[in-house]
This record gives C-alpha cells, structure tokens and sequence, in this order.
C-alpha cells in the first residue's frame, strides 16, 4: 500500500467510471436508434449545439446520428424540478437511487478491461474471488428498486417493487449456478485467469454454450430489460418502481439500468468471449507497448457495444411474459437446466481426466 | 364457440422458433429502414404532406381580379360563425366607400381570431360575394394571443385572388343537382 498505488487506483477508477456512464448515455442514444430502425422510423436526429451547423459536413451527419442527443439528455434531467411527492418516506425516498446505482458501478471494479500499461494490469481489483465479489454486489441491486417501490407510498411503485425482488432473487440463482461450469472447466475464480485459459484454449462459450444461454437469459431478467421488465412494466403499471421520481433522482435509476447492461455485457465478455483479447495478431497476450494496450482495452469495448446491441434488439422483439411465466421459467426450467450443466460438466471433466 | 387450444410441440416450447421469427422480423425492419431507406414517418418542417383540394384549411379574404376587397361588409359570416371568431367593424354612414364600382361598402376592419376559429367553413358557404375562402393553411403559429388575431389587411394579402362572382351560377348548379339527386333507383 503505497502512494504510487493509491494514485494509479484512483485514476483507473476515475477513468472506468467515466467510460461506464458514456457508454451507458450512448446505450440509451442507441436504444432509441435501433428501436426507432426497428419499428420503420428515424429515431433522434435534430438536437445539436448551435455551432455544430458551421462545421461542414461532418456537422449534419453527426446531427443526423443524433450525437448529441444525450447531451440535451442529461441537460434535461438536470434543469427539471426535483419534485417530492407528499407522504414519501423521505430517507428512503433520497437513498433508493443511489442504491440503485452504486451496485452496477462497484461490479465493473473486478472485470480485467485490458492487460496492461507500462506496469499497471488494468483491472482495477484483481480479486482472487471475482465473480463471489460480483454476484454479492448484483444482489444487492435489487435494494434500489425495492426500497424506490416501498419509499414512494404508491401503488404502481409497490407493485414494481415487489415484482421486482421475486424476478431478481429467482434469477439470481440461475444466473448463480449457470457461471459454475465455466469456472469448473477454468478452474479458477480469478477473472484474470480466466481470460488468461482461454488464451490457450478457446473462447469459454464453445465449451459452456448452455452456460452462456442461461447466463443471457438471467442477465435480462437482472437488469429489468424485456422480456422480463415486469418491474417498470409501463403498459401495466405506469413506470414501475420509479414512477414518483423525476429530474436527477430518475436519471440516475435511468443511468443505472444501463450501468448495470454494460456491466453484465462486461461480465458475459470476460466469462464467455475472451475478455479483451482476440485470437491473432498477437492480440491475446499482455501488451508490451503502449499501443497494443490500447487496442486491447478497444477490443474489450467492441465486445461489450455488441453484447449491448443484443440487448436493445431483444428488447425491441420480444412481448412481456406475464408474471406466473416469468416464474415458471425461472424456477422449474432454468434452475433444473442450471443443475444438470453443472452435472453434466463435472462428469465431463471427471471422465477427462 | 370453443376454440380448442392446440398444444405446443416441444420444438415450440423451447421458444426457440419465435426467437428466430422475432429475430427475423426485427431484422428485415432494422435492414428496411437503415439499408434501403423506407422510412414510413415524414420530416415534418422539412417534408410537408400534399394538402388535398377542398381541404377546409384556414379562412382568409380574398380579392377579385382587379385587386380589389370583394366583402362587402354584409357581416352574415359574422352571425354565422360558431365560435365568434370574426369580427367585422363596418365603415358606417359617412365612411369609406367601396374599392370596386359595383359595390356600397367594405369593412372598416376585419378581424378573424385564429385561436378561436374552427375551420368549419361556414363563413365560406354563407359568403353572398365569394370573398372569404377556407384555404390551405393549417399550421398557424404565433407568440402572442394578439398576433393570433388576423386583421383585414392580413387576410386579404393571405388570401390572394378569385376572380368574379360565380355564387349564383354554383347555387343554381347546386339546385338543379338537387333535382335528379336520387340519380336512379
């Protein structure tokens, strides 16, 4: 514990978080976009500061991409009023978004974004119990939004609430069981090592196929997207558990939705795609110059935009399950089908050796 | 009626092909839209649709031929106006006369409140001169309720010309189309 630490810590955890929340703001630029592709529109293609319009022809290109949209975005979120409703539990009403949001930025402490740069590994705690770490702080998510549906005194918040810590406890252990294949086959804990194995034998989703299909599916259900957004079902229950909240204190359950998507795609990438690095050119082992290590955090960065963009395509194909589905598919075929991956594993590697 | 619900082979059960019509589906839209540029909505300020003929837009004055104000002042589409929209002051005993020859008077103002108006055309229908016409404006906007209110100079340069008075002769065409109206039975 020296100061040469403490400093590279903090800027490393400076950076990721600042990468964190653009990908997040451009997730949600990109959920409009593809929605918007999708269903036969145009999507967000006007909002640009006044000076973009002299800029030749990359200004109205890039206002057509509607880059800054999340600018105007957050704007927005910020000069809103922050409106308190009467009879809310005031300390829990101020505690549930951050609550919400402090989950999905602590889980991206322990996912290796590159290997290295001159000296320093980049990933932020190389924890020998990664993934322990991970599902410990992703269960704690669901605090955030049962205490926003308990805090507001509503009942469409209630309700959000209430579907929501069912749906996130049942899938957490899905979610749970589906990884331990992978770190059988691996035999390490570490998230590190686990991308260094598959350095030397292939990406870990050719081995765990059925693992990754659970992992996705569950990872859905974690981050409240559909087919298993019951929690914030705007159809049935107005906004879900944030309905009462407006300007920053929505931002922020906005912020951590996508926090938590980026994270969980970090997760998927790192367990089952390699993490950050790529089969040729050199690319799969620790960088030795500056430029390599860049290219590695970009890969890793890559992996995750199109992890995200399954995400937002799913939400835009898929109707809701109604909530008896939800639970049926979460405890009477995931959790069984978990159990038999895991079994069918250890058999596997038994016979093996 | 019953309607005997058709159990789902294991296939299906899997949800596996609703996924990939799904998937399917979402990509010949996504593929519709970015690649080929079929997009269904329109631009608005920049792409403006056709506004059909007989669209009962906004109301506006109109001139005749020589450029002259065809009201008369008879302030019939005044009375008729549902929601009071118009308003006309007339010149009065000893005000001005008429810009065209075969005509007493004109309006000493005339005012339509476009927030008020309706577009219901009766004003046009009840019109005895041909002067006021629904046009094609639809868009009307303002940023003060006095500006929303257009007065006769306005209207007239809004409205642009229409030559002669026809009123009688559509009026008589009208009539006899009444007559054989049931065309045949």
């Amino acid at each position: 514990m020296d100061w040469y630490f403490i400093i590279f810590s903090v800027v490393k955890i400076a950076l990721v978080i600042g990468v964190l929340h653009a990908i997040a703001a451009y997730a949600v630029l990109a959920e409009r976009k593809i929605s918007a592709w999708i269903q036969d529109r145009v999507g967000p293609n006007r909002v640009a500061p006044p000076f973009v319009k002299y800029i030749p022809v990359l200004g109205p290109i890039l206002t057509r991409w509607g880059i800054f949209q999340p600018l105007a975005d957050g704007l927005k979120f910020m000069l809103k009023e922050d409106f308190t409703p009467a009879g809310v539990r005031k300390m829990y009403f101020w505690l549930a978004p951050a609550l919400a949001i402090i989950p999905s930025m602590l889980v991206i402490a322990v996912i290796p974004f590159g290997s290295q740069m001159g000296h320093q590994k980049m990933v932020i705690a190389d924890l020998n119990v990664g993934i322990l770490y991970t599902f410990g702080i992703v269960s704690l998510g669901v605090y955030g939004i049962v205490l926003a549906g308990y805090a507001a005194n509503s009942k469409y918040p209630f309700l959000g609430g209430i579907r929501s810590s069912a749906q996130m406890i049942s899938y957490e252990i899905s979610m749970g069981m589906s990884v331990i294949p992978v770190f059988l086959i691996a035999g390490n804990l570490n998230l590190s090592q686990v991308i260094t194995w598959q350095t030397t034998h292939g990406w870990l989703v050719m081995y765990a196929p059925l693992s990754f299909i659970i992992f996705i599916v569950a990872s859905f259900a974690e981050t409240n997207r559909t087919p298993f957004d019951l929690p914030e079902a705007e159809t049935e229950l107005v906004g879900g558990y944030h309905t009462e909240y407006s300007s920053m204190k929505f931002a922020l359950f906005f912020l951590a939705e996508y926090s938590n998507m980026t994270a969980t795609a970090g997760m998927m990438v790192t367990l089952f795609f390699g993490g950050w690095t790529l089969p040729f050119c050199g690319l799969d082992q620790p960088a030795t110059s500056l430029g390599i290590g860049l290219a590695q955090i970009l890969i890793f960065l890559v992996k995750i935009c199109v992890l995200l963009t399954v995400f937002i395509w799913v939400r835009w194909m898929f109707p809701r399950f109604r909530y008896d589905q939800l639970m049926d598919l979460g405890w009477r075929r995931f959790v069984p089908l978990a159990l038999v991956n895991i079994l069918i594993t250890a058999v596997w590697l038994w016979i093996r050796s | 009626m019953i309607v005997n619900r058709k159990s789902l082979t294991f296939w299906e059960k899997l949800y596996v092909p609703a996924i990939i019509g799904g998937l399917k589906v979402t990509l010949r839209h996504a593929y519709n839209t970015l690649i080929l540029k079929k997009v269904v909505t329109m631009e608005y300020p920049e792409q403006k649709w056709a506004v059909p003929t007989d669209y009962r837009g906004a109301p506006y004055l109109v001139k005749d031929q020589d450029g002259n104000t065809k009201c008369v002042s008879c302030q019939l589409c005044e009375f008729v106006c549902p929601p009071k929209a118009i308003k006309i002051i007339p010149p009065g005993p000893a005000g001005q006369l008429a810009d065209r020859s075969n005509a007493e008077k004109m309006p000493a103002e005339f005012e339509i409140n476009m927030l008020r108006c309706i577009f219901c055309g009766f004003c046009q229908e009840v019109c005895p001169e041909e002067a006021i016409f629904l046009q094609k404006d639809y868009s009307l906007t303002g940023t003060s309720r006095e500006e929303m209110i257009y007065n006769k100079e306005k209207l007239l340069a809004l409205g642009g010309t229409v030559g002669g008075v026809q009123k009688w002769k559509h009026k008589l065409e009208e009539a006899k189309a009444q007559e054989s109206f049931p065309v045949k039975p």
